[in-house]
C-alpha cells in the first residue's frame, strides 16, 4: 500500500510538472522550513497539488486539509485522499459533522505536521479575485500561536482545468510564497482575516488576467 | 564508419572537450574565489545546464531519428506551452488550446516522423490555422474573438 501511494504520488507530480512547468517563489529565495500553515486561494482542485509538488522535501511532513465529502465518495478519491495526500478531512457539514474540524486541524499540529488550508472554503468560480476568509485560520492561530502563516498566491491554475471542463490544457504556473506572519496580541477576527486576505493578494503578480 | 559517423563523432567529442575545459576553468575558479561568489555560482549553474544540454541532445542522437523527433516534439510542447501562457486566450478556447497540444503536435512530429513532407508543409499553416478559430467560435464567447484568435495564430 505504501509502495502504491509512493507511486501515485509520483505520478502526481510528475503530471503536474508536464502540465504546468510549475515554479515556487520564497521570498529571498530561500523556501520556509519547519513547521507552518500554508494559506492560499483556491480556484481548482489541483491548487493542493501545485503546493504540494513545489514544497519538495517538505511535502512529507505536510497535510492538506480537504472536504470528507469529496474526498470519501469513491475507494479512488479515498485512496487519493487519504494514502497518497494524507489529508486531514474535515466535514463540513455542521448538522452531520462528529468532529470538530478544528480539532482535527490541531490534532496534526500537535504531531508536528505542517498544513495546507484555502481560507476561502470553497473553489473561487465567481469573478471576484478571493472570496471573503472563513474564521477557521484565526482560531488556529489563537490555539497555536507559535506556529507561523504563511501566504500563497497560486497562479494560472484555473486556466489549466476551468471548473466544470474535463481536459486539463497546459499552462505555466507559480506558487508565490509570502514572508510568514503570526495572530499579533489582541488583534480581533476580522481585523485577522482582512489582514490575512490582503497578504495573499499582495502575492497576485501585476496585471493577471483574472 | 561513414562520414556522417565520424563528423558526428568529431562534434560530440569537439562538444565534449570545451565542456571538460569549462568545468575545469570553473572549478578553478571556485578555489580562487570562493564557492559561494555570485559569479562563480551562476557561471556553475550554466555550465552544469549546458552539460545537461549537450547530454540530451546526445542521448537524442545516439537514439537516432525517433529520438532526435520525440526530442523536438518536446521542446515544441515546452516552447507552445510558455506562449499560450502569455496570450488572452480563456475558457471558452479550451477545446482549441487542448486540440493543439495533443492532437496537432503529436501528428505533426508523427508526419515528420514518417518523412510525409506534403502533409507537414501544409497541416499547421492551412488546416490546423483554419480549425483554431472553428474550436473557439463554436463555445460562443465572441469577446476579443479576434485578438483571441490572432495572438494564437500570428507567431509562427
Amino acid at each position: 500500500m505504501q509502495i502504491l501511494a509512493w507511486i501515485t504520488a509520483s505520478a502526481i507530480i510528475g503530471f503536474s510538472r508536464f502540465i504546468t512547468a510549475v515554479k515556487g517563489f520564497w521570498p529571498g529565495g530561500v523556501p520556509h522550513r519547519g513547521q507552518a500553515i500554508y494559506f492560499a486561494n483556491h480556484t481548482s482542485n489541483g491548487d493542493f497539488i501545485l503546493l504540494w509538488t513545489v514544497l519538495g522535501a517538505l511535502r512529507r511532513k505536510t497535510r492538506p486539509v480537504a472536504a470528507a465529502d469529496y474526498w470519501l465518495s469513491t475507494p479512488l478519491k479515498r485512496f487519493i485522499g487519504q494514502n497518497v495526500f494524507n489529508a486531514v478531512l474535515i466535514d463540513r457539514d455542521p448538522e452531520t459533522r462528529t468532529h470538530d474540524p478544528i480539532e482535527q486541524m490541531l490534532e496534526a499540529l500537535d504531531e508536528g505536521s505542517s498544513l495546507i488550508i484555502f481560507p476561502e472554503g470553497t473553489r473561487n468560480a465567481s469573478d471576484e479575485v478571493l472570496l471573503p476568509f472563513k474564521a477557521g485560520l484565526f482560531h488556529l492561530s489563537e490555539k497555536r500561536p507559535d506556529v507561523p502563516l504563511i501566504p500563497a498566491w497560486i497562479e494560472n491554475l484555473n486556466r489549466v482545468l476551468p471548473k466544470g471542463e474535463v481536459i486539463p490544457v497546459p499552462f505555466i504556473c507559480t506558487v508565490k510564497f509570502g514572508a510568514s506572519t503570526q495572530l499579533e496580541k489582541g488583534e480581533e477576527k476580522p481585523g485577522f482575516l482582512t489582514r490575512a486576505e490582503k497578504m495573499v493578494l499582495a502575492l497576485r503578480p501585476e496585471g493577471a488576467s483574472t | 564508419m561513414n562520414g556522417y559517423h565520424t563528423s558526428l563523432m568529431s562534434l560530440l567529442f569537439g562538444v565534449l572537450a570545451v565542456l571538460i575545459t569549462a568545468s575545469i576553468v570553473a572549478f578553478l575558479l571556485a578555489q580562487k574565489k570562493g564557492h559561494d561568489d555570485p559569479l562563480v555560482e551562476n557561471l556553475t549553474a550554466r555550465i552544469n545546464a549546458w552539460w545537461v544540454m549537450a547530454g540530451v541532445l546526445g542521448l537524442a542522437f545516439w537514439v537516432g531519428r525517433s529520438g532526435v523527433v520525440i526530442l523536438f516534439a518536446a521542446c515544441s510542447f515546452a516552447a507552445l506551452r510558455e506562449f499560450v501562457t502569455l496570450t488572452n486566450v480563456r475558457r471558452a478556447d479550451t477545446w482549441m488550446l487542448a486540440a493543439l497540444f495533443y492532437v496537432a503536435l503529436p501528428l505533426q512530429y508523427w508526419a515528420v516522423w514518417t518523412d510525409w513532407y506534403g502533409f507537414v508543409s501544409i497541416f499547421i499553416p492551412v488546416y490546423v490555422f483554419l480549425g483554431m478559430p472553428i474550436l473557439s467560435a463554436i463555445r460562443g464567447e465572441t469577446d476579443n474573438f479576434l485578438i483571441r484568435v490572432a495572438e494564437v495564430q500570428w507567431p509562427r
